[in-house]
């Protein structure tokens, strides 16, 4: 039984996301580290991920792409910035264009993934920073998400009144 | 796919600069004021400087960067521009970020569903 907390932070602008798994740490590490095994799970279902490149070390580079389901394709990377197997990695996640090169006026994001032991099996903890649209940095103090919010709390009292 | 569509497709379907130019545009509180307001009543740059204890240059320059990120249209009416919000855009918006959210309950199912492979006796 999977149990899943997820929190937004607001002041810096994150989501994090737990699960947990009844399978060890070692295991649960193998879903990221095999590229056969990560490309089951990382795109949506409609929209499988096929890994090219895959390299948990430092400064490693992941490429992939997504197939949609009219055939379309969306090209991704991954950029290692920590790891230390089989507990934690963190990298930063961007578009590619057809040919697999990054598209540097997309937005990316950074994540760390931690992996604990519990009694039963494994807490796996994502981290999503949103730091690389290229305005967000300017948004550190108030934090998208509420701006979001509190433009979507407007505009649906607006629309009720109405 | 609707809930689980995936981030990026969302992202293209408002175009990826326009994303960023709608973050910056709700990323100042006199903005998100005049969104608000706009929304309930169409209203001339004029009207809305006289809101703000700020120059009308401030002011329309906060309108201008609003206009570029498609949240509010201007239309002239006689000497005056009137200011409208544009209430889809900020919708897709929120459906972008919600998606960050629904992607990793996707995707830690899926996790699952492979873990669940290791106890079957069929595996090999």
């Amino acid at each position: 039984m999977t149990v899943i907390s997820t929190h937004k932070d607001t002041e810096a602008l994150t989501l994090t996301f737990v699960a947990e798994f009844g399978a060890p740490v070692k295991r649960v590490w193998q879903v990221w580290e095999d590229p056969r095994q990560l490309e089951r799970w990382w795109g949506p279902p409609t929209w499988p991920a096929t890994f090219t490149e895959h390299e948990l070390t430092v400064g490693g580079r992941s490429a992939y792409y997504m197939s949609g389901p009219e055939g379309e394709k969306a090209g991704g990377w991954w950029r290692v910035t920590a790891v230390d197997a089989p507990t934690r990695l963190e990298f930063e996640d961007g578009f590619a264009d057809n040919d697999g090169n990054p598209v540097d006026t997309m937005p990316t994001t950074n994540t760390v993934i931690t992996l604990e032991p519990t009694g039963t099996g494994t807490r796996m903890t994502s981290v999503t920073h949103f730091s690389s649209l290229a305005e967000l940095q300017k948004l550190a103090e108030m934090g998208m998400e509420e701006g979001m919010r509190l433009a979507m709390a407007q505009i649906d009292t607006i629309l009720a009144e109405a | 796919m609707s809930r689980l569509t995936y981030n990026r497709v969302v992202v293209n379907q408002f175009g990826d600069a326009d994303a960023d130019r709608v973050f910056h545009g709700l990323a100042d509180a006199t903005r998100r004021d005049i969104v608000e307001r706009v929304l309930r009543e169409p209203q001339s740059v004029s009207a809305l400087a006289r809101r703000y204890a700020m120059s009308f240059a401030a002011v329309q320059k906060h309108v201008a960067v609003l206009e570029r990120a498609g949240l509010v249209t201007k239309q002239r009416r006689g000497r005056e521009q009137l200011v409208r919000g544009n209430p889809d855009i900020l919708r897709t918006v929120a459906r972008l970020l919600e998606s960050y959210e629904q992607i990793w309950r996707h995707r830690a199912r899926a996790i699952e569903d492979i873990l669940a492979e290791d106890d079957t006796p069929e595996r090999t």
